[in-house]
């Protein structure tokens, strides 16, 4: 399956770079990685949270790299969802801006964390990617991933519809959703 | 805290509810002095905005005092003790679109951006109480309210002014003022305006105070027309006289220059059957718009005026004139308002006595009284035009 995407961050390419090339900042954004750890200068250990399936963890190297450019990476070893991934950022008309292209290539395998996988995307895979780059350009341009009373769990707020109704949250549900 | 929710269709209960908390750096809390009910919470009330859910707190004209700011707000932005007005759209003060001052297309304020986007195209600013597809925001008429990004979005008030002189810088003077503002008034403009609610009247005097040679108040209601009237502009009501031949009447055969519709997507219309049709398809969900206003001031503007849509449109609509639209050269312009454009220079406009907000209020009630407001409001009884309420 191939995902592609993109958004434009009112910040120069090298700094939108920068934040993405900090692999563990991927994280704080992308909704299905619980974790992503620095293991090399080009090697990195991935988290992916329950919806992919339990403990599904996989290294990947990064395989091209321009600065401010453009960041290539894929999967190694034996990864349950062997997967790969590009991104571009590109300098937007405005002289401004930075356009971020992402490509995401996953191989998904049969069996129950291929189901998982598959689930998890559903009918509107495109939709995951796209809510992800906007949690990237908000965390860029306003410092952080932007919460409501309806949406108050940043980025585990996916599919969190019909979401718990606006109106502010208690003490117990506030540390119920501190919870990871 | 108590506060206003949604319960329903038709339905709204003040409600026990937890107090609003910093959930992200750069929020403040509020507690809010004065609030009001705006034409648009109807069109939540009556469910034709999707993505309204039981327990939703309402209301997006609110101000009052900081009681608490989160970490990222900068002491030379707000501190707790300010006097504030906070602008319904909600803006993040970074993105493209603020930085270009459309602030109620903020890029990064809705976090539920993937669902407006399917409605809209692209997606719109987090709204106080304005539904999930603005973000899910727990509005303002509440006793507290949670404001993010406050240290780019309230306007402090430093002077003396009252609540009631102040408070409709929140959403409906500047909704008005842009209305008028994108019609490019010149000084031989008639300028017409579809809807004498608080909207409408507060375009009718930016019209006039942009410079209009003659303003025109398009409605029904008596009431509504007579304060029209009272401050000096000239009423048309579209029930007892034929709007089109009445507009030709008063600008020598010309049609107005400009035409403001300040109704949106649940008017009236003089003639039965066209009602009828419109108000059947909306109730089926076939339509979500009974667009009569707007197509009256389209047919009605001579040709090159400019058609300014501030009355609020939420989905798809029928019968667009669109051959009147582009055959005659009009022009049309729109736009949620962005108000933060507008807050400083209206306060002062309003310092001056150039306009004067208090004018539309007719009722005053406390919070607890709130379902009442939104029935005398939507069923416009008792003369009412504007409820202020105080929590």
């Amino acid at each position: 399956m191939e995902l592609t995407a993109a958004t434009t961050v009112r910040k120069p390419a090298t700094e939108v770079y920068a934040f993405w090339r900090d692999l563990e900042n991927l994280a704080t954004f992308m909704t299905h990685l619980e974790q992503v750890r620095v293991t090399g200068e080009r090697t990195s250990h991935w988290v992916a949270g329950a919806p992919f399936g339990e403990d599904v963890e996989w290294d990947a190297e990064i395989v091209d790299e321009v600065p401010g450019g453009r960041i290539a990476w894929r999967s190694i070893g034996n990864a349950d969802v062997p997967n790969a991934g590009t991104v571009r950022f590109v300098p937007a008309p405005d002289g401004v801006s930075t356009e971020v292209h992402v490509v995401l290539v996953y191989d998904i395998p049969g069996g129950a964390v291929g189901k998982a996988v598959a689930k998890y995307f559903g009918e509107e895979p495109h939709q995951q990617l796209d809510d992800d780059l906007r949690r990237f350009k908000q965390v860029l341009e306003t410092g952080e991933v932007v919460r409501s009373d309806g949406a108050p769990w940043g980025k585990r707020a996916r599919k969190e519809f019909p979401q718990r109704p606006a109106q502010p949250l208690s003490d117990a549900e506030l540390a119920k959703g501190a919870e990871p | 805290m108590r506060a206003n929710t949604w319960a329903g269709r038709n339905k709204v209960e003040v409600r026990d509810v937890p107090d609003p908390k910093i959930l992200n750096k750069r929020d403040a809390i509020v507690r809010i002095t004065s609030t009001a009910i705006c034409g648009s919470d109807l069109h939540l009330l009556d469910g034709y905005v999707p993505t309204m859910q039981d327990g939703d707190v309402m209301g997006h004209e609110f101000m009052g005092e900081v009681i608490e700011v989160g970490p990222g707000v900068a002491a030379d932005t707000l501190r707790v003790g300010d006097r504030v007005v906070v602008p319904f759209p909600i803006a993040c003060g970074a993105c493209a679109a603020c930085a270009a001052e459309l602030y109620s297309c903020c890029e990064n304020s809705n976090p539920n951006a993937g669902i407006a986007e399917k409605m809209f195209g692209h997606p719109v600013a987090g709204i106080y109480g304005y539904s999930h597809l603005t973000g899910g925001f727990a509005g303002g008429q509440a006793q507290y309210a949670r404001v993010p990004f406050a240290d780019v979005n309230p306007l402090k008030i430093e002077s003396d002014l009252a609540d009631e002189q102040v408070l409709f810088l929140s959403d409906i003077l500047p909704t008005g003022y842009m209305g008028a503002e994108m019609c490019d008034i010149q000084p031989s403009d008639v300028v017409a305006v579809w809807g004498a609610g608080p909207v409408g009247q507060f375009a009718m005097d930016s019209a006039r105070v942009l410079g209009a040679a003659k303003v025109i108040a398009v409605d029904k209601e008596p009431y509504r027309l007579r304060m029209a009237e009272q401050a000096g502009h000239i009423p048309v009501n579209f029930d007892e006289v034929d709007v089109r031949s009445r507009l030709l009447e008063l600008t020598g055969g010309r049609g107005p220059d400009k035409c403001i519709d300040a109704v949106g997507m649940e008017a009236t219309h003089g003639s039965a059957h066209i009602a009828a049709y419109d108000r059947i398809k909306q109730a089926v969900r076939a339509e979500t718009e009974r667009p009569h206003a707007l197509r009256q001031a389209i047919m009605s503007c001579r040709s090159g005026g400019v058609v300014s849509v501030i009355g609020v449109y939420g989905g798809l609509l029928d019968k667009f004139p669109a051959g009147a639209w582009m055959n005659r050269s009009l022009t049309l312009r729109t736009g949620q308002c962005h108000v933060q454009r507008y807050m400083g220079p209206l306060l002062q406009r309003i310092e001056r006595g150039e306009i004067d907000p208090t004018r539309i209020i007719t009722h005053w009630l406390p919070l607890a009284a709130a379902p009442h407001g939104y029935d005398i409001f939507k069923n416009k009884e008792d003369n009412c035009e504007k409820i202020v309420l105080k929590p």
